[in-house]
């Protein structure tokens, strides 16, 4: 084995001198691609791999108990329900589950040695991925930057029970709502302090609060009420667009599926590497190291699929 | 043993590869059954998410236990954990344990006697 005699040298000019004494080490071919290891029965990159994929469900591990920790913890009412767009978020849970078939098709394909299947597959994987980021970063994100909630006090909730309908919540066990949301039609009262009050053209739940259709809150799929609701400023605990900042839901919503996103865009990017002509290339030079390296990426993709299939219910629809 | 470098690559023609084809073969239409009751899976936790078992934390498990099993599905057959080697068994082992105890130590911040 050549790499032997690498070595860095800091030089007393601040530069960095590389010895050249050995370069043999650049060309040194990555042992046990393709066979099995021998005393580990597994080429090295599924054993690296499955060692990545241990340290990402610590990461998202400690996200998701992060999100146990604050749910759990939130006052009643203050955990919101329903602000997600549970269609849309069933069609990206749909793309993802299709997209694991397809990937683990693309595989068997080159498995089978049928070098245009695994083009076909592998081109729909894509597009699944493509899809769904696609319509998280246009469509579910920025609806969520252009709504408004505004957290009444306490002490100032029976002056809006018209809109909340808290006495009939109550009166059925379930809990207060003390937010009211909706598009903010004067925007720069966000900024102004001079402008005292917050007109909202509310949700529809706020114009039928007592409707036993609203005791299950799904903003998302109804229109707004086109009913404005005038909310006072000096009644307000906090108000915010549906950022980050918003409330912890939102911060840990953000959060989590921000991540995940990164990763789905992460597998996008190699599928597409090995779509293009270096996966031909390296398939007419050993068919088995390209399927040994869509293996490794898949399982990597199917990691993607298994938070998300969590992410769903937790956000969307409990 | 020399475990530093590779044997030479393998013709590609043996009858090892015809069997590991045919052997694969044989699991792609389990695979797309897999992918179908998936989707059913994930139809049903939509639907179950509407109907009202008592109280939150009764849709909470019910929704769990079905995304258990999807995420069951997904490893034992998209990610041949059914029948893989030792050592990947091992390294998840380990990993459990360890999200096992995160997600105690969350649990155990619910049981902190500091009172403000």
């Amino acid at each position: 084995m050549a790499f032997t005699s690498f070595e860095f040298l800091i030089s007393p000019f601040g530069g960095l001198r590389v010895s050249t004494e050995n370069f043999e080490f650049i060309n040194m071919e990555i042992p046990y691609t393709v066979t099995a290891r021998p005393d580990t029965g597994l080429y090295n990159a599924k054993i690296g791999i499955w060692l990545f994929l241990a340290s990402e469900v610590m990461l998202f591990g400690g996200l998701f108990s992060a999100y146990v920790f604050l749910r759990v913890g939130a006052q009643p009412g203050y955990w919101p329900h329903g602000l997600l767009n549970v269609p849309v978020g069933t069609m990206n849970t749909l793309l993802l589950i299709g997209s694991s078939v397809t990937v683990v098709l693309a595989w068997a394909s080159l498995k089978m040695r049928q070098f245009t299947q695994y083009k076909i597959w592998m081109a729909i994987t894509i597009v699944c991925g493509l899809i769904f980021l696609v319509v998280k970063l246009t469509i579910e994100w920025p609806a969520k930057f252009h709504h408004f909630g505004a957290y009444i006090k306490t002490e100032d909730l029976a002056k809006y029970e018209p809109y909340l309908g808290n006495n009939y919540l109550a009166a059925k066990g379930l809990q207060p709502r003390v937010e009211i949301t909706g598009d903010l039609l004067n925007e720069e009262a966000l900024k102004d302090d001079s402008i005292k009050e917050y007109d909202i053209n509310a949700d529809a739940i706020y114009a039928d609060p007592t409707n036993p259709a609203m005791d299950r809150p799904t903003f998302w799929l109804r229109p707004l009420s086109g009913k404005t609701i005038v909310v006072q400023k000096s009644d307000v605990d906090y108000a915010s667009m549906f950022y980050p900042r918003h409330s912890a839901y939102f911060q840990v919503y953000f959060l989590i599926t921000g991540l995940h996103g990164l990763h789905v865009l992460a597998g996008l990017i190699v599928f597409t590497y090995f779509w293009l002509p270096v996966g031909s290339k390296l398939y007419k030079q050993n068919p088995e190291h390209l399927a040994n390296r869509i293996e490794v990426v898949g399982l990597f993709w199917h990691f993607v699929d298994l938070v998300w299939i969590f992410v769903f219910p937790l956000f969307y629809l409990l | 043993m020399d475990h530093t470098t590779e044997p030479a690559h393998p013709p590609d023609h043996g009858a090892a590869d015809h069997d590991a084809a045919h052997h694969v073969n044989a699991h792609v239409k389990g695979y797309v059954l897999v992918g179908a009751l998936l989707a059913f899976c994930t139809a049903l936790t939509v639907g179950l998410s509407y109907v009202n078992f008592g109280t939150p934390g009764a849709n909470i498990i019910v929704a769990m236990v079905l995304a258990t099993f999807k995420v069951g599905c997904v490893g034992a057959i998209f990610m041949h954990l059914k029948s893989e080697k030792w050592t990947i068994y091992r390294i998840l082992l380990i990993t459990v344990l360890f999200a096992i105890g995160l997600f105690a130590l969350t649990g155990l911040a619910f049981h902190d006697p500091i009172r403000y």
